[in-house]
């Protein structure tokens, strides 16, 4: 007997490949198409082949933002992760002030972005600003516009100050889901306050710290508004992040095909590092 | 075969009965009538070395009890003293006890041994002596082949065995606390860890008490039973008295499969009247108020055709192989009896019940008559 297979299901895929390569095939494939092609206007494109992306990939302008993009996310994970975890461990597990907490935790996040950079711009100004005028009132020199130490810091603070409530509110839901009964045994077991959080807590909150260092890597690596609305990339090009340098040569000098080149090469990394983290995470958990 | 030198265990700081001096218990702050007690007031005192078992429906009290002895709860009243030494304001760690719960602990990132080793490393023993103990737990727990696998990847009963090989390990445990350890076990290996456990209970001589609802669990791990019905302590026994003499109407019911037939009924002096009919009792009673009761096993009555004994009307009859069971009403209730195999069931049948069996209960309590 024949067995009789009827493939006109597929049809119902059309609509969602459709809308698909509507939102991200097709304006991918535009900048694909950038970076190997050169124009003069007019419509008229010549082929350049890997033109583009060798003079991105041996430029020290990109190797400049390109560092920098990286000392600012190993830097804000470094930061935020551990003190994430911490204010999720002092916060009240049940009752009134536990709700308090959660709602005080959330509003950094339901700011939005370009407000934080602007509310952070006037903050920090050192003849204005509350941080800026503090803090030269204090001794300490700090000009955001002139120092690029100080934009740095300006900032890291202004990352911190953002973000890292989304890693408490993730590591309190994990710390939240660990079973009473975990802390009696650790408690009969004798278990140190170290011991409970190195071999229940941390363990426990695995999957949600590993959720929040991708959110937190992503979203750091490809971080824009806020420093280019704090300090546009400067003093200089002090803090002029992969982003910013992209929309510099894209937007700011018309460098069609480098700024395509680039941000196929920025995809391509943005995508390595989560994939690389996301397996080694999931591999350590089969073992 | 022991396992630790009789010097280790057997001296006056490791071995310790555990009294509970008028003990009582409420969640509320300000507890004002009894019903604000989750456990009422109970004087008990646990032996050396005994097997108990803490039996009672869901929310009578004893997974609070429980808590009480290991530690994690401070009594709203009365003392809890191991040995000579009052414990009640005791942390856990402090008490000398140990304690499996429902659902297996583990430390998921640690292999088996090193979950084993956890109590002592936290009690800074010298890494020689762990090693040692950890080897010697590891075989008493036929855990051989699994001692460097991480523990998250093992079975509910193999995590069970662990948590109490935790409690094993350390050789200052006087107690072992159970709060219904077998609830996430596969049928057919709750026999098994079942009879671990008497096993360990031999070799190691622990006090050990065990939380369930499961009647067989408890009459078959404990010497002594301790049956609790809504936070009281209704009846402490072996369970060959928990069987033959029920002290609350309760345990009459918890125990025993079917449990045992209770009626209202009248008593005056060793006369008692059930169904239109008189049964002479053994012992005499004086006059009793309140609810009064008899209570009979449904395995001390049986049936007659001759019309002698209590009119009951037969629904239906059970045969289970061994033993039938037959589910009659006596007085619009439900009344059990349990017939040997092959027993003739009559058509128009009477019941006919042991009085030396019968017992009266005055507001569910076992009263008890003159002889």
């Amino acid at each position: 007997m024949v067995k009789v297979q009827n493939n006109k299901a597929w049809f119902m895929v059309l609509p969602v490949l459709f809308i698909v390569a509507l939102n991200a095939i097709v304006p991918l494939m535009t900048v694909v198409n950038y970076s190997v092609q050169d124009t003069f206007g007019n419509n008229v494109f010549f082929f350049e082949g890997t033109r583009w992306f060798s003079e991105v990939l041996a430029s020290e302008r990109f190797h400049g933002a390109l560092l920098r993009q990286f000392f600012l996310t190993a830097t804000i994970l470094a930061i935020e992760i551990p003190l994430g975890v911490a204010i999720a461990l002092t916060m009240p597990r049940t009752g009134f002030w536990a709700s308090v907490c959660l709602v005080l935790m959330a509003l950094p996040l339901l700011i939005p972005w370009n407000v934080v950079g602007a509310m952070w711009n006037i903050y920090a100004l050192p003849d204005i600003g509350l941080l800026g005028y503090g803090l030269n009132w204090l001794g300490i020199p700090y000009d955001f516009t002139q120092q690029p130490v100080s934009a740095w810091f300006t900032v890291i603070l202004m990352d911190v100050w953002h973000w890292t409530s989304l890693v408490v509110l993730l590591a309190y839901a994990g710390l939240q889901s660990i079973d009473e009964n975990y802390y009696r045994a650790a408690q009969i077991d004798g278990a140190s306050r170290w011991a409970v959080f190195r071999f229940i807590q941390l363990p426990k909150m695995k999957h949600v710290l590993t959720i929040a260092i991708l959110l937190r890597f992503m979203d750091s690596f490809m971080i824009y508004t806020e420093p280019f609305v704090l300090t546009g990339g400067g003093p200089g090009n002090s803090t002029t992040v992969l982003s910013i340098d992209l929309v510099k040569a894209a937007l700011g000098e018309f460098n069609l095909g480098v700024a395509s080149a680039m941000s196929i090469i920025y995809f391509l990394m943005t995508l390595l590092v989560c994939w690389l983290f996301y397996t080694i995470t999931m591999q350590g958990e089969r073992e | 075969m022991r396992i630790w030198p009789a010097q280790a265990r057997g001296t006056g700081e490791t071995m310790a009965q555990i009294t509970l001096d008028k003990l009582a218990h409420s969640y509320l702050p300000d507890p004002k009538s009894e019903a604000d007690f989750a456990l009422k007031e109970i004087d008990y005192v646990w032996e050396d070395g005994g097997a108990y078992a803490l039996l009672g429906p869901s929310g009578c009290g004893k997974t609070t009890l429980l808590n009480i002895i290991s530690g994690l709860l401070v009594p709203s009243r009365g003392r809890i003293v191991f040995g000579e030494e009052d414990v009640t304001h005791y942390a856990p760690e402090q008490r000398n006890i140990a304690q499996v719960f429902q659902f297996p602990v583990i430390y998921d990132t640690m292999t088996v041994a090193e979950n084993l080793a956890f109590p002592l490393v936290n009690r800074q023993v010298p890494r020689d002596e762990i090693d040692k103990r950890v080897a010697e737990m590891i075989k008493v727990l036929d855990l051989g082949d699994k001692a460097n696998r991480k523990a998250r990847g093992l079975t509910a009963d193999e995590k069970q065995k662990i948590s109490l090989g935790r409690g094993l390990v350390r050789y200052d445990v006087n107690a072992i606390l159970f709060d219904e350890p077998l609830t996430v076990i596969d049928p057919h290996l709750k026999w098994q860890l079942r009879t671990k456990l008497k096993e360990l209970h031999h070799e190691f001589g622990h006090t050990m008490i065990y939380v369930t609802h499961d009647q067989t669990e408890a009459l078959t791990f404990a010497d002594k039973v301790v049956v609790m019905y809504e936070g009281e302590v209704v009846q402490i026994g072996t369970p060959e008295e928990l069987f033959d003499e029920p002290a609350h109407t309760f345990v009459g019911y918890f125990i025993g499969s079917p449990g045992m037939n209770v009626l209202p009924c009248e008593v005056a002096g060793n006369q008692l009247r059930l169904g239109g009919q008189d049964i002479s009792l053994q012992r005499r009673y004086q006059q009793l108020d309140g609810i009064v009761e008899m209570g009979v096993r449904p395995e001390f009555v049986s049936l007659a055709a001759n019309g002698e004994g209590v009119p009951i009307s037969i629904s239906a009859v059970e045969d289970i192989g061994r033993f039938k069971i037959v589910r009659a009403q006596l007085e619009g209730r439900s009344f059990n009896a349990v017939l040997p195999e092959g027993a003739e069931i009559p058509a128009e049948a009477t019941a006919v019940i042991d009085p030396q069996r019968i017992g009266i209960y005055q507001d569910s309590h076992l009263v008890r008559g003159e002889v």
